[in-house]
């Protein structure tokens, strides 16, 4: 038995629920030397900014117990790079783009929504709410305050082609994630990409000092996976016609299978393709095998799942 | 996907050999051995599948031989749970291995005279650099230093196929006491050296760049920095690079090296971001700066 893979998250259809996470597969094109990337759901590319960025200094990385925290301070080329070499690469292999956007302040999220809206062949805009907030205090991100996060996803929305669905990407160390998806889904977000990672700290016993520059760093990996699948269970609970890309530490292919029994629509492979530069594939196949064991005919059957049942009632 | 490209395989330990303070694991590996250049190298997993160890370990490639169609060998120093792991294999064990990865060194067109120079395991590659430059006519010389003699990598390897060479040691315990930049000046000379290639710790190349520099030699360092993923995807391994255009990028070691023109790298401004590198903060480049990121391909 064939099982049919397709799923559809906020008006996007794709051939099956695997995808990348933002920043963890560049553009596609360093992976494609280990797999095909057309055979994946979608590529969700490097947060791209307006204007090319150096991003952080060194160290940026520290391996952490069953995760990594890293800092690399949305380091790219800038949205017309990204749209004159990056993207036509991906898109002329055959592969599904979902773009993650990255401003510097709301008026930046509007203008990449039209420029990225402009180009041909992409398949949605995904908003990066874990940047700098200027408008906050320092350290704080837009997707810390509920009401500012919805403030730049209607920029988006409002700034972005009609027919581009725009997906939300949530952080999970917030006050209320529900509160958090809400506003994003009030504000018109067709869906929601979660989780992001989970600010943190690692000190270099040696040296006593922080083990990446600038102190914090953010957590990835399967250490936040419980946490991850925590936030979609409870979002897609509040929110049950949102479609969620559920993501945090998905290493194999019964990974994925939780996530869409928590409620997400698709799955994304971060932090494992650092690790392992073919997990996509992997994972992909993986969780094919365990959807065919279980008899199941589509791989939508699974989404929510595990609310379906009761969940330790 | 790619002929040239690196490979993941999964392949058996042939061996695992103490070298003096060092490891060196050899792996039956052909798809690695045969799209081998010097220079480039492999990452490991750590750990078992269900590890909590994620990251794998980069190792410049040491050796590669034709023996059981391709054998690939590496060299490390125990320095944490991933290294004390891969000691721990034996004959016949599975590795994760990801290769090769990286630019090679590049080799000169005519026979000119190279000296090697390397710190600690940082002489690992050296040795199928000197194979390779032998083969093209080139006279080789070797000047390697560590901290102690038994951190002087493969000595008596290093006397056979150069034609000669040279020994520091921070102790005094090998060669002579002090920095491969010590004698390297020297060496340079005496043996009317036309290229330096060195690979080792940063103050290291920075050094022998400097050395190299002040005698009007082309040096090309190999570097071995941190990294998460050594296939160009993570940008946790970027450190300031001065391109044919001029401008300073924050590039990657693992793709865009690890191997560098020593005078391209800035290794007064690594660990920081200076202020003209590209997209730095306040960075305004000009519309020529622009129009070149755009042309240029990514490896």
């Amino acid at each position: 038995m064939n099982a049919d893979l397709r799923t559809r998250v906020g008006g996007m259809d794709l051939p099956n629920p695997v995808v990348t996470a933002a920043g963890c597969a560049g553009s596609g094109r360093e992976l494609s030397q280990f797999f095909d990337i057309a055979s994946i759901g979608a590529v969700t590319t490097k947060s791209v900014m307006l204007e090319p960025h150096a991003g952080r200094p060194a160290p940026r990385m520290a391996e952490t117990p069953s995760g990594m925290l890293s800092t690399t301070g949305m380091q790219g080329p800038g949205v017309d790079v990204f749209l004159q070499r990056d993207l036509p690469w991906l898109l002329a292999r055959g592969g599904r783009a979902i773009v993650s956007i990255a401003g510097a302040g709301v008026g930046e999220f509007g203008e990449l929504a039209r420029r990225i809206s402009a180009a041909d062949g992409v398949s949605a805009i995904e908003v990066n709410l874990s940047c700098p907030d200027p408008a906050a205090p320092s350290g704080r991100h837009f997707a810390d305050d509920a009401s500012h996060a919805a403030a730049v996803v209607q920029t988006v929305r409002s700034h972005a082609r009609s027919d581009l669905p725009v997906l939300a990407k949530l952080a999970a160390d917030v006050p209320d994630v529900v509160e958090l998806a809400s506003a994003c889904v009030e504000a018109r977000a067709d869906g929601l990409s979660m989780i992001n990672t989970v600010r943190g700290m690692a000190v270099d016993t040696r040296t006593l000092r922080p083990a990446v520059a600038g102190g914090m760093g953010g957590l990835s990996g399967p250490a936040i996976r419980p946490l991850a699948v925590g936030c979609v269970y409870r979002v897609h609970e509040a929110l049950p016609g949102v479609p969620i890309i559920g993501m945090g530490g998905v290493r194999t292919g019964a990974d994925v299978l939780e996530f869409m029994a928590a409620g997400a629509s698709a799955v994304a492979v971060g932090t494992t393709n650092f690790s392992d530069p073919s997990a996509c594939s992997r994972v992909l196949r993986e969780f094919t095998e365990a959807l065919e064991a279980r008899g199941f005919a589509r791989a939508s059957d699974v989404v929510g799942a595990a609310h379906r049942q009761g969940a330790g009632a | 996907m790619s002929d040239n490209g690196p490979v993941q395989v999964r392949c058996p330990v042939l061996n695992v050999r103490r070298v003096d303070a060092y490891y060196a694991i050899t792996v039956v590996a052909p798809g690695i051995a045969e799209r081998f250049r010097s220079g480039q190298f492999v990452s490991v997993a750590v750990g078992g599948d269900h590890s909590s160890t994620l990251l794998r370990r980069p190792f410049a490639i040491h050796d590669v031989k034709p023996d059981y169609g391709g054998t690939v060998e590496f060299l490390f120093s125990v320095r944490g749970t991933g290294t004390a792991w891969l000691s721990e294999r034996r004959s016949r064990d599975l590795l994760d291995v990801v290769g090769p990865l990286g630019r090679p060194f590049p080799l000169p067109r005519e026979p000119v005279n190279c000296v090697l120079v390397g710190g600690g395991s940082g002489s690992a590659p050296l040795f199928p650099l000197a194979q390779s430059l032998r083969r093209r006519g080139c006279r080789v010389d070797f000047v390697l230093g560590g901290a102690s003699a038994d951190r002087v990598f493969s000595a008596i390897t290093a006397r056979r196929i150069a034609e000669t060479a040279a020994f520091t040691t921070d102790d005094g315990s090998f060669g002579t006491r002090g920095r491969v930049t010590d004698v390297l000046g020297r060496v340079i000379e005496e043996c009317r050296s036309d290229a330096v290639y060195a690979c080792g710790p940063m103050p290291m190349l920075r050094a022998v760049t400097a050395v190299a520099g002040s005698h009007g030699v082309p040096v090309q360092v190999a570097v071995e920095e941190t990294m998460a993923c050594g296939t160009g995807i993570c940008m946790t391994c970027v450190i300031p690079v001065v391109g044919e255009d001029g401008i300073t990028r924050m590039v990657r070691s693992c793709v865009d090296g690890p191997v560098f023109r020593g005078e391209q790298v800035r290794f007064d401004d690594v660990g920081t971001i200076p202020f003209d590198a590209l997209g730095a903060p306040g960075w305004k480049g000009s519309s020529a700066a622009r129009a070149a990121e755009s042309a240029r391909d990514i490896a």
